[in-house]
């Protein structure tokens, strides 16, 4: 049963390189799509499993599971094997989900980008920032093929298509035309749901995660929308902290012709107890919501003040 | 965690880096017997989380015992910004011949690690980011390479610093780079880096921010978890590991995920209500997380109604629901709590919130009109 999964597996893809940035190819929507062979590292895992399994019934293609020690065995019908690069050579996988637990997720990145998978979405949360650090460094070292989304985000979800991550799929309305991009995981499903509920599509969801490394940021993520045909307006989702929301402001106004409607939650946050003043160097006075939501009005964007407001006002634009 | 300075220091001269002479007291008697220990004179500094102690009174030179009692017992008790003071560190006065800013922290926006190096360190290093960003000289390291001696040469070179203190400097600031991330900190900080008469170079403070992340791999940070200055509502959900900040206002709040938790915030703030905390279940929450965030918000006298907002990814409405009808058996709260419930596995939760629906627990379908129902009750 295993070995026939395998070989048919094998036999749709003749001859393709593994290495080849599926990604980067057109299609219809960015990042993943129907065609996307995707491999669940930690799929026997509680998570792993109770996600990859939904993943499945959305209709995204799952074609394997990663478990050191578990090769062999299935999870639903489900083939696991022991390493990623196993399960690429039989599955012909390109895109991986990860949901090992914290202390091994940096490994597990790492080998999913030597394996050559080409997109890796890591949902875990609560990796240590210096592995998170070197993971990334090495994925842009050594693996320039291989995306990271994450760590620390639900996933990225083009409805209708394919689902990798966390994002419950029923919320989701297959269709388009909007582009959803988050750095916060439940503000996401809560801008999915707004949509919905207005009638209005999305093309792609991804949520970046909210860690301090995370693999594409918004920038990368308006660039395709920019660039996605499907695609015609996009919902920012920002979050205080940083400044990759300013960063986002200056691509909006300068290279995007697609209206964004943007949110940013902290207005009303209390500010951290911060120790040492490297961080306001770093920042130099930026970082705070009202500068953000700011920065993104001055660049053309439409900002809401309520998360609930998100489909309205989308519908508004639109119109 | 935040260290305070003494454990800050602590953790950096196990790296070698040079530290002032100092011991911990608690009190009067403790603080002379450390005096007699370090030797005159001797400099009281406050232990707390935050800056601006020297401002504050919080550190002061005593010359001899008699001073010495007197400056422990004036900054003893003492409140900064909030925080009493409950330690104080009594190290050795030493005068320094320049004053230097060292940090090392990661850069979010360049996805790597960040070097800080100023000539003009001291009290007004902020001051100076914003008048003459010029001069800070700030470098980067790569997470996979070394911060090698060579480089250390060329950052203390690029920041304008010469003589006698290059050599120590540069030794220093590669031993700063190896505690920065053996300890696996998110911050090392020193300013000021202060140059001896004796030629030294020593850090004169030191603000080391650890990961929690990376609490597994070192047992020893037990040692430094410093408790005393948190609030007892923080305390208690640091026991059961939930996020949480106290805010002053009377509507509990707990939500899954930051944003969502932030957001939340802001709209009870938008509908006229206060909120009374921040508190994040984060992802996966079991009923056991819910019902003790239950527990924790309910302790707080100040709270008169509990908005519970969850939007399901990894978190399954079922679980939520589950926690919260468990909590209400297990725990006599005293307010009445507002649930909005949706994502993964909500109809399954919504039914069973259904079933248990009372003055004392209401079910919302939207974040807005939940937040309106929750400081109504707030406020009734």
């Amino acid at each position: 049963m295993l070995l026939t999964r395998r070989r048919a597996a094998r036999h749709e893809r003749p001859g393709r390189p593994l290495h080849e940035c599926s990604w980067r190819r057109s299609r219809v929507s960015i990042l993943v799509d129907r065609s996307t062979r995707v491999l669940v590292q930690g799929l026997t895992g509680s998570q792993g499993r109770f996600h990859g399994l939904r993943n499945r019934a959305y209709g995204t293609n799952v074609v394997a599971g990663v478990t050191p020690g578990k090769g062999g065995t299935d999870v639903d019908g489900i083939p696991v094997f022991d390493t990623v690069a196993e399960a690429v050579e039989a599955t012909g996988a390109d895109a991986s989900v990860v949901f090992v637990p914290a202390k091994a997720a940096a490994a597990a990145v790492i080998e999913a980008g030597e394996a050559g998978v080409a997109l890796v979405v890591c949902i875990t949360e609560g990796i240590p920032l210096h592995d998170e650090a070197r993971a990334y460094a090495h994925l842009t070292r050594t693996c320039p093929g291989t995306r990271l989304l994450g760590p620390n985000c639900p996933g990225v979800i083009s409805p209708g298509k394919a689902n990798l991550g966390i994002t419950p799929g029923e919320i989701a309305l297959a269709g388009g035309p909007v582009g959803v991009v988050s750095r916060s995981g439940t503000l996401t499903y809560q801008a999915l749901h707004e949509l919905t509920r207005q009638g209005i599509g999305q093309t792609t969801c991804v949520g970046i995660g909210g860690d301090p490394v995370p693999g594409t940021g918004f920038m990368d993520c308006l660039r395709l929308f920019q660039a996605d045909p499907e695609t015609r307006a996009v919902i920012m989702i920002g979050e205080i902290g940083g400044t990759d929301e300013e960063a986002a402001a200056e691509f909006i106004r300068d290279e995007m012709d697609k209206p964004v409607v943007a949110y940013v939650a902290g207005v009303t946050a209390p500010p951290g107890r911060r120790m040492g003043h490297a961080g306001a160097i770093v920042s130099g006075g930026k970082g705070g919501a009202a500068a953000k939501i700011e920065a993104l009005r001055e660049a053309g964007a439409t900002v809401v003040l309520d998360p609930t407001e998100l489909g309205s006002s989308m519908a508004a634009v639109l119109r | 965690m935040d260290l305070l300075e003494h454990a800050g220091k602590r953790v950096l001269a196990a790296h070698g880096v040079n530290v002032p002479v100092g011991h911990l007291a608690v009190d009067v008697e403790r603080a002379v017997a450390a005096g007699e220990a370090v030797g005159y004179p001797v400099v009281v500094k406050a232990q707390v989380p935050v800056g601006g102690r020297g401002k504050a009174g919080g550190i002061r030179v005593a010359d001899d015992p008699g001073e010495l009692a007197a400056a422990a017992e004036a900054v003893l008790g003492l409140s900064i910004k909030g925080h009493v003071v409950r330690k104080v560190w009594i190290e050795e006065a030493l005068t320094a011949s320049r004053e230097l800013y060292f940090s090392f922290t990661f850069d979010r926006a360049a996805k790597a690690h960040l070097g800080m190096l100023s000539a003009r360190g001291g009290v007004d290093i902020e001051q100076v980011a914003e008048e003459s960003p010029e001069a800070i000289h700030r470098f980067h390291v790569n997470p996979l390479d070394d911060f090698s001696p060579a480089d250390a040469v060329a950052a203390v070179d690029a920041a304008g610093i010469t003589g006698d203190a290059v050599e120590p400097l540069v030794e220093l600031l590669v031993l700063l780079y190896d505690a920065y991330v053996a300890e696996d900190a998110d911050l090392v900080e020193v300013n000021p880096l202060a140059v001896v008469a004796d030629g030294r170079v020593l850090a004169m403070d030191a603000k080391v921010v650890l990961d929690d992340n990376a609490a597994y791999r070192h047992p020893g940070w037990e040692e430094w978890r410093d408790l005393e200055g948190l609030d007892p509502r923080e305390r208690a959900a640091r026991e059961k590991r939930l996020t949480y900040v106290g805010l002053e206002g009377s509507v509990g709040v707990i939500g899954n995920g930051a944003g969502l938790v932030m957001s939340t915030l802001d709209v009870v703030a938008q509908v006229g209500g206060k909120a009374a905390n921040f508190l994040d279940v984060g992802g996966g929450a079991s009923a056991d997380v819910i019902t003790a965030a239950l527990e924790v918000v309910n302790d707080d006298p100040a709270v008169r109604a509990i908005f519970v907002n969850i939007f399901g990814g990894i978190t399954r409405g079922e679980e939520v629901a589950n926690g919260i009808v468990e909590a209400l058996g297990r725990v006599d709260l005293r307010s009445p709590i507002v649930v909005r419930l949706d994502g993964t596995n909500a109809g399954e939760g919504r039914a069973i919130l259904a079933g248990h629906e009372s003055d004392r627990l209401v079910s919302r379908p939207t974040m807005l009109e939940a937040a309106r129902t929750a400081v109504e009750l707030a406020a009734s």
